[in-house]
């Protein structure tokens, strides 16, 4: 029970990288995933080049980078700061790519529909794009999420005090045992066990409402 | 700029040094993972409750579970249980278990996606439940996982970096202690970072065109 109490104390932290990280990255894939299918080859070659750099490199990489990197410098990230900002970067490009597969899974008619009705760009993509390509993202994206919440656990390697942390911290008190680690991993399977009944719940009830 | 570039040649030997046991790590608990990632992919539908139950626990625990924390498991946990291996053995033994897991997911998809009419058919020509499997549901089946399988394998080969954490002496830990040594952290993560780039990145390009010349055949 003590041991369980000790790795839950990193459970907020966990929550908080998670959450904040996939903020991060849920707006920085919108103008990745603008870049990505623009028509411009500049501005394409930059977004491809710069999403298959943040998936190519590992995020501990990025969070090192981050961390101990830019600490020589005037500015000096916690490590909090450069755990989510890591990890929202490296998520931003995954993310970017889940929003262009969704926009592609929204039929063209849709398109040609609406621009016969004569809506306007703008609303085009407010009212009728987005709205559907966001139910063909939620399967990939609550997917993501799940891994994200066991990626951040990573954060653990610069000192972010998440569950993974408390483990090892209360490992070297008590004089260490197996256990812990089973707790710890039993503790990010009950967390990520919800959280993909929810989203196959979510999925079933939007899939209703998309046209093929 | 050029300062950047004398650094990374004085480097570069000890991070490449570093690279190939990444690698070796990666190639190591593929060869181990996949062969026990295909007996999962069967033992998580079988009949016989004993290995269901072992494939589901392992599957479940395998994905479910951090790279970090099987890791540390296998490093920290398990000499607590009167094993003690070293850094690279207890490595790729948590990182077989990963593999295992996933690949057995993935390749359960794979031989579910092969259509009814191949079972029926051989059934047809009288062929053995055996001989069904082996000779024409496990090849088309592996066939349709591949390019996840790869994709896979690039991931697998990122979370390499995470044995750093164990003591493992590959690219990530070669860059921190060069990076603590020259006080350079920035230049030789940057480093690190390109390597495992020059090596996911073809490998992605890879798995992706491996997709699209596969759709054909299937």
């Amino acid at each position: 029970m003590d041991m369980l109490l000790a790795i839950l104390i990193g459970l907020p932290m966990t929550i908080l990288v998670t959450v904040l990280a996939l903020l991060i990255g849920s707006v920085l894939a919108l103008p990745l995933v603008a870049g990505l299918r623009s028509h411009n080859r500049f501005v394409w070659l930059l977004c491809r080049g710069l999403v298959d750099l943040l998936r190519g490199i590992p995020p501990v990489v990025w969070l090192f980078i981050l961390y101990y990197g830019i600490s020589v410098g005037v500015i000096r990230l916690t490590s909090l700061q450069a755990g989510v900002l890591g990890l929202g970067l490296v998520a931003a490009a995954y993310l970017a790519e889940i929003y262009r597969g969704a926009l592609t899974a929204v039929h063209a008619g849709q398109w040609e529909a609406s621009s016969a009705l004569g809506l306007d760009r703008a609303t085009i993509w407010a009212r009728i794009i987005a709205p559907q390509a966001w139910r063909a993202a939620i399967p990939a994206y609550t997917t993501f999420a799940i891994g994200l919440l066991k990626d951040s656990s990573i954060a653990s390697t610069i000192g972010v005090a998440e569950i993974v942390f408390m483990s090892n911290h209360y490992a070297r008190q008590s004089g260490g045992s197996i256990t812990v680690y089973f707790v710890a991993a039993a503790v990010y399977i009950v967390l990520s066990v919800p959280l993909g009944m929810l989203s196959r719940k979510i999925d079933i009830r939007m899939r209703k409402t998309v046209t093929r | 700029m050029n300062t950047f570039f004398e650094d990374f040649a004085t480097f570069a030997p000890a991070l490449v040094g570093g690279l190939r046991i990444s690698l070796l790590l990666t190639g190591a608990s593929l060869l181990f993972g996949l062969p026990i990632g295909l007996i999962f992919a069967f033992g998580v539908t079988a009949k016989n409750k004993i290995l269901r139950f072992v494939s589901v626990f392992f599957v479940e625990v395998g994905r479910g579970a951090p790279a970090l924390v099987l890791l540390q498991l296998m490093y920290y946990g398990l000499p607590n249980a009167n094993i003690t291996l070293s850094s690279l053995a207890s490595a790729c033994l948590a990182l077989t278990w990963t593999t295992a897991a996933y690949s057995g997911e993935l390749i359960r998809g794979g031989l579910q996606a092969v259509p009814e009419g191949e079972i029926e058919g051989s059934e047809a020509l009288g062929m053995s439940r055996a001989d069904t499997m082996r000779f024409v549901i496990i090849p088309q089946g592996m066939r349709i996982a591949l390019p996840s399988l790869m994709g896979f394998a690039v991931l697998l080969f990122q979370t390499t970096s995470l044995a750093y954490s164990v003591a493992v002496p590959e690219l990530m830990s070669q860059a921190y202690s060069t990076g603590s040594s020259t006080f350079k952290y920035l230049t030789v993560f940057i480093a690190a970072g390109l390597l495992y780039a020059a090596i996911s990145i073809p490998a992605t390009w890879l798995s992706v065109w491996l997709e699209k010349s596969m759709s054909k055949h299937l």
